[in-house]
C-alpha cells in the first residue's frame, strides 16, 4: 500500500460565525487522484485553504509527509512539498516562462548572481517533465491557457511537489487540451505525486480519479472508490440534506409572457443559445454552479454585456438593449450580485441611491426635485423596514441587509416590468433574507416578471415557480416547481442526466 | 457640519490669515491690493469650477496650461480679424471645448488613463503653439479688445459678476441637477453608476469638455488685461489649479468634493503669495508654504476619511 502524503482529521473552520468546515477528515495517498466534490459553498475551497496555509483552521490535525503541522502558513506548505493550481494561473504575464520558474524556485539575497543558463535549461527540463515543450525565453502573456497551466505543473514539479492540488483545472480547456493534461496527471502519478482534483465535471472524474470525497455543508459525507461508484449515488450524497427552511412562497395567477428570450448568445461572456420566458407573476429561479453563466446571462439581458446574437422580446415586441439605460427605459431591473461593488454607491446617501437609476422620476427639465426624492425614500425605508437613521445616512453605514433593501427600493423606484435578483439574500442576515423573500412574492402578485439567481439550492425550490438551470453559459433544462428537486437541479447542473429523462 | 469638514477647516485658515494681515498689514485690504489678487487669480478660479468636475468623476487633466496659451493667442488672433470682442472671447471657448474634447474622448472612449492623455496632449498642445507662433507674442490688438472695450474699472466689475454666475451656478448645478447626480455617481463607485443606467462614459467626456470650454473662458478673461498676449502663457497652471481643487477637499479618487470647497482653495492658496509681501517675508516663500498646505490639507483629509471608513465599518456589522 502506497504511503499517506496528507491527513487532514476533524478539521473545522468558522467564517465571523458561520460554520465552513464542520470536522472535516480528509487523507490522500502517494500516486493516487483523490476528486473532491460537492455543490457551491460546499467547503471545498476552505478546506484547500487550509491545507496550502492560506487560512488557518480552527480546530483539528493536518500532517503532511507525515510531519505533523501544528501552524501551518503558505511557505511552510510549500516547503513540505505542497503545491496549488487554480483555474486562473497566478503567473506574472510580463515575464518570462524562465523568469516565472526561477521566481518560484529560487530563494537567495537580491544582489545574488543569476546563471541564467542554468535557469534556462531547468525552465526546459521542468516544462519536457510536465509533458510538453514550450520555449522558455517566451512571455507568459503570449501563452495559451493550457500552456500556462503547464508552466505551473512545472513549478510544481520544479518544487519537488508531494501534494498537487488542482482547483478546476479543465474549467477553461478544450477538450483536446483536456487530454494532454491528463496525461499529465497520469505522469505525476506515477511519480508518486498524491493529487487533490476538485472539479463540477462528474464524467471527468470517474474517469481520472481513484478515490472521491462527498463534501456538503462543510461535512465530508463520504469518501467512495472512483471505479465504482455511481454519478446518481454521487449527485444524492452531495444533496442529501432536508430542506427544512419555510419560504413565504405563495402561489399567484399567472398572466401574459413579459419576458421572452429567443437563441440570446454573447461571445464575449459565454453566454451560448439561451431561449426561455417569464411571465408576469412569476418568479424564475436560475441555478447552476459558479461560473455556469447565470450572472453573465443576466449582464446580457440588461445590456451591460450586450448580446451579439439572438432576440429579447418585451411583452411580445422586440426590443434592442444596448446598455443598462436601455434595460432600464424598456422596464428592466437588474440588482447585482455584489451589492457592495455594484449595487449602491456607499458614500452616497439612501436617498440619492433611491432614486440614482431614474432620476428622470424626480427630476423635470434635469432639475432634481429634492422633496420628491425625500419622500419617495422615505417610502421605501417605511415599506421595506430599512434600518437607518435618516434618508441621508450614507449606505456604507448600513448594515448588509439593510444596504441589500436599498438596492431593492432603487429598482422599485424605477416600477420595473421585469426584476433581475441576482443572489439577493446572500450574506443578508435571517431576517432580512426572509423580509425580501416575502417582498418577492408580494411583486409578483402585483404583476411583476420576477427572475432570482441563486446558489442556494432550498431558496431555488423554495421560492420560484420555475427553475431554469445554467450549464457551461447555456441552459440545461427548466424544472417546474413540482418536479424540482435538488437531484434533479444538480443533475442539470453537473451535466448528467438520469437515464430516460433526457430532455 | 461633519460633511464639509475640510471647507470649514480651509475657512477657518482663510480666517486666521485674514485676521493676522488686519492685524498686520491692513494695508492688504485695499481695494487696489483685494484687486490685483483677484484678478491674477481669476483663471485658476475659473479652471478650477472645471478640474473640480474633472477631479469628482475620478479623472484629471493636467493640459489646462497649454489649452489655456492657445485659447488666449486665439481669441486675439480672432480679434485681430476685426471680429468684435465677444465673438472672439466665444471662439476661445470653443476651441477650449474642442481640445478638451479630444481629451475627453480618449479617456472615456478609447479607455486611455487620463493622467497620460493629458500629459501627452500638455506637451503636444504647448509645443505646437511655440512651433505656430515661433515664439511671438500677439502684439497690436484692436482698441476694442482691451478690457473688452470695457473701462479699468469696470472691467473688473464685469470678471467678477461672471465669476460669481459661474460659480454658483456649477455649484448649484451639482447639488441640484441630474447631471450633477451623474457626475458624483460616476466618481465614487463608476461600475454601479454604469448599472444603474448612468452613461458614465459621456459624463467623463463632458466634464473634460467643459473644463476646455471654462480654460477657454478664463484665457480671454486674463488676455484682455494687456496689450501684448504672451505665447507662453499659462505655465504651471495646471499644478496651481488642481491644488486649489485638493485644498478645497474634492477627494483625488473621484465622488466627494464641492465647488465651495474649491473656491476656498483657490482664495487661500492666491492670497498667501501677497500676503507673505505684505507681511514683511520673502516671496520666495510663497511656494514652500503653498507645498504645505497641500500637504497639511490632504493629510487632514486621508485621516478624517480613514475614521469614517472605520466608523462605517463598525457600523456596518451591528445588523
Amino acid at each position: 500500500m502506497s504511503e499517506l502524503v496528507l491527513t487532514a482529521r476533524s478539521v473545522s473552520k468558522s467564517f465571523e460565525g458561520v460554520r465552513a468546515l464542520k470536522g472535516v477528515s480528509f487523507d490522500l495517498l502517494a500516486g493516487e487522484v483523490h476528486a473532491l466534490i460537492g455543490e457551491n459553498g460546499a467547503g471545498k475551497s476552505t478546506l484547500i485553504k487550509i491545507m496550502t496555509g492560506a487560512v488557518t483552521a480552527d480546530s483539528g490535525t493536518l500532517a503532511i509527509v507525515g510531519r505533523r503541522v501544528a501552524e501551518n502558513n503558505p511557505s511552510l506548505a510549500r516547503a513540505l512539498g505542497i503545491a496549488a493550481i487554480y483555474q486562473q494561473p497566478s503567473l506574472f504575464p510580463h515575464l518570462t516562462v524562465t523568469e516565472n520558474i526561477a521566481l518560484a524556485l529560487e530563494r537567495g539575497g537580491v544582489w545574488r548572481h543569476v546563471h541564467w543558463k542554468e535557469r534556462r535549461g531547468r525552465a526546459r527540463v521542468l516544462i519536457e517533465r510536465a509533458g510538453a515543450s514550450i520555449d522558455p525565453e517566451r512571455l507568459v502573456s503570449t501563452l495559451s491557457m493550457p500552456e500556462q497551466q503547464i508552466v505551473e505543473i512545472a513549478k510544481a514539479i520544479g518544487a519537488n511537489a508531494r501534494i498537487l492540488i488542482m482547483d478546476e483545472p479543465t474549467a477553461s480547456l478544450t477538450e483536446h487540451e483536456v487530454e494532454s493534461l491528463f496525461r499529465v496527471i497520469g505522469e505525476l502519478k506515477a511519480q508518486g505525486v498524491g493529487i487533490i482534483y476538485i472539479s463540477h465535471r462528474l464524467e471527468e472524474i470517474s474517469r481520472i480519479a481513484d478515490r472521491i470525497t462527498v463534501l456538503r455543508d462543510g461535512e465530508a459525507i463520504a469518501t467512495r472508490d472512483a471505479r465504482t461508484v455511481d454519478r446518481a449515488d454521487l449527485i444524492q450524497l452531495m444533496v442529501g440534506r432536508a430542506v427544512n427552511a419555510v419560504f413565504p412562497k405563495r402561489r399567484v395567477p399567472q398572466g401574459e409572457i413579459t419576458l421572452e428570450l429567443r437563441t440570446l448568445s454573447c461571445k464575449a461572456t459565454g453566454v451560448n443559445d439561451v431561449s426561455l420566458s417569464v411571465r408576469a407573476g412569476e418568479i424564475l429561479g436560475i441555478a447552476g454552479l459558479v461560473g455556469s453563466g447565470r450572472t453573465q446571462l443576466a449582464e446580457t439581458i440588461f445590456g451591460l454585456t450586450p448580446s451579439d446574437s439572438g432576440e429579447v422580446r418585451i411583452c411580445g415586441t422586440r426590443v434592442e438593449i444596448a446598455s443598462p439605460a436601455d434595460a432600464i427605459r424598456h422596464g428592466i431591473g437588474y440588482m447585482p450580485e455584489d451589492r457592495r461593488k455594484h449595487g449602491v454607491i456607499l458614500e452616497m446617501p439612501i436617498s440619492a441611491n433611491t432614486s440614482l437609476a431614474d432620476l428622470n422620476a424626480i427630476s423635470r427639465a434635469g432639475l432634481i426635485d429634492s422633496a420628491k426624492e425625500e419622500a419617495i425614500a422615505e417610502d421605501f425605508i417605511a415599506r421595506l423596514r430599512i434600518k437607518a437613521s435618516s434618508t441621508h445616512a450614507k449606505v456604507g453605514t448600513l448594515s448588509g441587509g439593510n444596504q441589500q433593501k436599498v438596492a431593492l427600493s432603487r429598482w422599485l423606484a424605477t416600477n420595473p416590468k421585469i426584476l433581475i435578483l441576482d443572489e439577493p439574500t446572500q450574506g443578508v442576515d435571517v431576517g432580512s433574507k426572509s423580509e425580501i423573500h416575502s417582498l418577492m412574492v408580494d411583486l409578483a402578485e402585483r404583476g411583476l416578471a420576477v427572475i432570482m439567481i441563486s446558489s442556494e439550492l432550498p431558496e431555488i425550490l423554495g421560492m420560484s415557480d420555475r427553475i431554469a438551470v445554467m450549464r457551461n453559459g447555456t441552459l440545461a433544462g427548466i424544472l417546474s416547481r413540482e418536479d424540482a428537486t435538488q437531484e434533479k437541479i444538480l443533475s442539470l447542473a453537473f451535466g448528467h442526466m438520469p437515464a430516460g429523462e433526457a430532455a | 457640519m461633519k460633511r464639509y469638514g475640510q471647507e470649514i477647516s480651509v475657512a477657518i485658515a482663510i480666517a486666521a490669515l485674514a485676521a493676522t494681515l488686519g492685524f498686520a498689514a491692513p494695508a492688504y485690504f485695499s481695494r487696489e491690493n483685494l484687486q490685483d489678487v483677484f484678478l491674477s487669480n481669476m483663471p485658476v478660479l475659473v479652471v478650477a469650477v472645471g478640474m473640480t468636475l474633472v477631479i469628482l468623476t475620478g479623472e484629471i487633466d493636467v493640459s489646462v496650461g497649454s489649452i489655456f496659451a492657445i485659447c488666449g493667442v486665439m481669441a486675439g488672433v480672432i480679434a485681430k480679424m476685426g471680429v468684435p470682442v465677444l465673438l472672439a472671447c466665444a471662439g476661445a471657448c470653443i476651441i477650449g471645448a474642442l481640445l478638451g474634447a479630444m481629451n475627453g474622448a480618449l479617456v472615456a472612449y478609447i479607455r486611455i488613463p487620463s493622467i497620460v492623455v493629458t500629459l501627452a496632449t500638455m506637451t503636444a498642445l504647448r509645443d505646437g503653439l511655440r512651433w505656430a507662433t515661433q515664439g511671438a507674442w500677439i502684439e497690436n490688438l484692436p482698441p476694442s479688445f482691451q478690457w473688452f472695450g470695457l473701462t479699468e474699472r469696470t472691467y473688473p466689475i464685469a470678471v467678477l459678476g461672471t465669476a460669481v454666475v459661474l460659480v454658483g451656478a456649477t455649484g448649484w448645478g451639482l447639488r441640484h441637477l441630474a447631471a450633477g447626480r451623474a457626475i458624483y455617481a460616476a466618481g465614487s463607485n463608476a461600475e454601479a453608476a454604469r448599472v444603474a443606467g448612468i452613461n458614465t462614459q459621456r459624463v467623463v467626456f463632458l466634464v473634460f469638455v467643459a473644463t476646455g470650454a471654462l480654460t477657454g473662458l478664463a484665457a480671454a478673461f486674463n488676455s484682455v488685461r494687456f496689450d501684448q498676449i504672451p505665447s507662453n502663457a499659462g505655465l504651471g497652471l495646471e499644478l496651481k489649479v488642481i491644488a486649489a481643487v485638493v485644498v478645497g477637499g474634492t477627494a483625488i479618487t473621484g465622488g466627494r468634493g464641492s465647488i465651495a470647497g474649491t473656491v476656498l482653495g483657490v482664495v487661500l492658496l492666491g492670497a498667501i503669495g501677497p500676503a507673505l509681501t505684505f507681511l514683511g517675508t520673502s516671496a520666495y516663500w510663497e511656494q514652500a508654504l503653498q507645498g504645505l498646505i497641500i500637504l497639511a490639507a490632504i493629510t487632514i483629509e486621508a485621516l478624517r476619511s480613514r475614521a469614517e471608513k472605520r466608523k462605517a465599518s463598525l457600523a456596518a456589522q451591528q445588523v
